[in-house]
């Protein structure tokens, strides 16, 4: 499903080039779930962004769901991200302002879909990640893990095809990184594909592929049994 | 995006962010409510000096003695010419002009006016029958001056309403006699109220026939001659009538001044328009003001919404829903500041209206348009470049910023 050909990313810091990505090869399919791991500045990141389409390579080709999405106009991929794809961020990147369940309607706002079936879909997920009694609280009124659960929630408010994580545990406490997980690898189990980049091997290692980076270049990508 | 999504975003960030909020309304509505403030105090001022000259009545010409220099030159008096005085047969001779209705010659003067003990200082009048009809004055009791020749008269007078207070308090005027001066004149009429009307209260006045007030004040000069035109398109040929034959009379001397209504109007129509203008255009800077007060708060709130407009376009976003989110949330800003001023202006109008209450002050339909209508133009048009820059952000960088 997501198909990755000779992704180069160069990025220009002052007059020196720093090749974020070095001709990066990839395929992943439906249903996977994939580590990226490797040590800062390797690179997980921009691979993350580019996958989803947050960001594009300077060189390569990526195809989506059989489709190429290398050239496509910037509103284009706003609507093939809001359809495909769901963001988990390690800083949480909730809107302060707005109340739980304001924010997981967020991307069913941006999509316009009717309010109805907005507040069907909400009452549904509020009720999945166990967030009925947050959901007219405001970030600053929830805890890290409850924060992180409202944004699974937003992610998954669309029905994407693919999760994109990144470091999604990195600013939680242990236990509470637990139980995001066993979040997320229930996604995965139900038929999702997801994509998470971690630094922490022991996490990294529960996935059922693991992709190493170094210097920009995919180094190793290992199988379980 | 639904359009109710949009109002629902911005009403969010308008109700979330206070101070920032109260701060644009203030601004907002202190510029429309000076543009609304300003152009009633020039409208009023408009108003008020053209109720002053309607009062006057219609198709009206004045004749008044001596000729207002705008060329430089010696005043006649320097050089032993005395202006030539208008008299009453001058003002007869005014009637061959087959232009002129009537006319009627005017002398003014004050005089201590007496009934029985009491007495009271009033400016008098000395005019003919005419005068009632060509000023378009209404009698409350009695008659007005008995026609007649201009050079006899009849020992009467007509009293203002506030003169017929004074003097009887209540009791009955008509038929008692007055003393003006050294001499007795019957009351045969009031005037009925209508206040002021071009510097003199005609509530207060008492009237006495031509001849009379020329004997009172020992004089054969009158004040003015007023005409009327037999139709408004008349006017002009009324107003050159009277000068030649003014001129004639007074040996080919062009002595006389003569004013239209029409031309005083248009004038002070045109003077006051130009200053209600002038004023509205200043009161409009502080409008414009107003639009780049929003235009720096927009750009500052982009910066600081960083994270969250990169969030939203990682969810889905396109760079025109994120322009219109700022634009509805200007507008929104907009509107709200505008409504506000509108109640200021008209709450400061209605203050100043109470506290001038001979003035009428209103504020122009085009000002009530204008005013609101720019301050959102303005805000929407001074929020584009704010706007722009969100939807340009890169959601890569905009996510990675920090707080």
């Amino acid at each position: 499903m997501i198909h990755l050909d000779n992704i180069e990313r160069v990025f220009h810091v002052g007059d020196e080039e720093v090749h974020a990505l070095r001709g990066v090869s990839l395929t992943i399919q439906a249903g996977e779930y994939v580590s990226i791991m490797g040590p800062s500045g390797s690179g997980k990141s921009s691979l993350l962004n580019i996958i989803g389409l947050l960001d594009r390579p300077n060189q390569g080709r990526y195809a989506l769901d059989e489709r190429d999405v290398t050239g496509l106009g910037d509103d284009e991929l706003a609507r093939v991200r809001r359809e495909k794809i769901g963001f988990v961020f390690q800083f949480f990147h909730l809107v302060p302002r707005l109340t739980a369940a304001q924010n997981i309607a967020l991307p069913m706002m941006l999509a316009g879909i009717d309010p109805a079936e907005r507040q069907r879909r909400l009452a549904v997920l509020l009720a999945q990640y166990g967030l009925e009694n947050r959901a007219g609280h405001r970030p600053d009124q929830l805890s890290g893990g409850q924060c992180q659960r409202v944004a699974i929630a937003r992610a998954m408010s669309m029905q994407p095809a693919v999760i994109l994580a990144d470091e999604p545990t990195g600013n939680l406490d242990s236990t509470t990184g637990r139980e995001v997980m066993a979040l997320l690898e229930g996604l995965h189990a139900a038929g999702g594909t997801l994509i998470m980049v971690t630094h922490d091997r022991e996490l990294g290692a529960r996935a059922g592929r693991q992709l190493r980076m170094v210097d920009g270049q995919l180094v190793g990508d290992e199988r379980n049994a | 995006m639904r359009p109710s999504d949009f109002l629902d975003f911005a009403w969010q960030v308008v109700r979330g962010n206070r101070s920032r909020t109260l701060l644009i309304l203030l601004a907002m509505g202190i510029g429309v409510a000076a543009v609304l403030m300003v152009t009633s105090l020039g409208e009023g001022a408009r108003r008020y000096v053209l109720n002053q000259f309607s009062g006057l009545g219609a198709n009206l010409v004045i004749v008044l003695p001596g000729r207002s220099e705008t060329a430089g030159g010696i005043p006649g008096f320097l050089i032993g010419k005395t202006p030539r005085l208008l008299t009453t047969d001058d003002a007869l001779a005014l009637t061959r002009s087959h232009a002129v209705r009537r006319i009627a010659p005017l002398i003014v003067g004050a005089g201590d006016v007496h009934w029985n003990a009491r007495s009271r200082e009033t400016p008098i009048l000395g005019t003919t029958a005419e005068f009632i009809v060509v000023r378009q004055m209404a009698m409350g009791q009695g008659q007005f001056l008995p026609e007649g020749d201009p050079h006899h008269s009849q020992p009467v007078c007509v009293i203002g309403a506030k003169v017929k207070r004074e003097l009887f308090s209540g009791g009955t005027a008509v038929g008692e006699w007055l003393r003006i001066g050294d001499r007795r004149f019957r009351v045969i009429g009031v005037i009925a109220p209508q206040g002021q009307s071009l510097g003199f209260n005609t509530d207060e006045i008492v009237v006495v026939p031509l001849a009379a007030a020329q004997a009172l004040f020992n004089t054969e000069s009158l004040f003015r001659i007023m005409i009327e035109a037999k139709s408004r398109t008349l006017v002009p040929q009324a107003k050159a009538d009277a000068l030649e034959i003014i001129r004639l009379r007074h040996e080919g001397e062009r002595d006389v001044t003569v004013i239209t209504q029409d031309a005083v109007l248009s004038t002070f129509d045109r003077i006051l328009g130009a200053l209600t203008l002038a004023v509205a255009g200043i009161a409009a800077i502080s409008l414009s003001v107003a639009g780049i007060l929003i235009m720096n708060v927009m750009l500052i709130s982009v910066t600081q919404r960083k994270r969250e407009i990169g969030l939203l376009k990682a969810l889905g976003a396109t760079g025109r829903q994120v322009r219109l989110l700022f634009f509805t949330e200007a507008a929104l800003l907009a509107l709200a500041g505008g409504s506000a001023g509108l109640i200021v202006g008209k709450l400061g109008q209605l203050v100043v209206a109470s506290i001038f209450p001979d003035i009428p002050f209103s504020i122009p339909w085009w000002a009530l348009v204008a005013a609101p209508v720019t301050a959102v133009a303005t805000a929407i048009l001074f929020s584009v470049a704010p706007a722009r820059k969100a939807a340009q952000l890169d959601p890569v960088l905009a996510l990675s910023a920090r707080k």
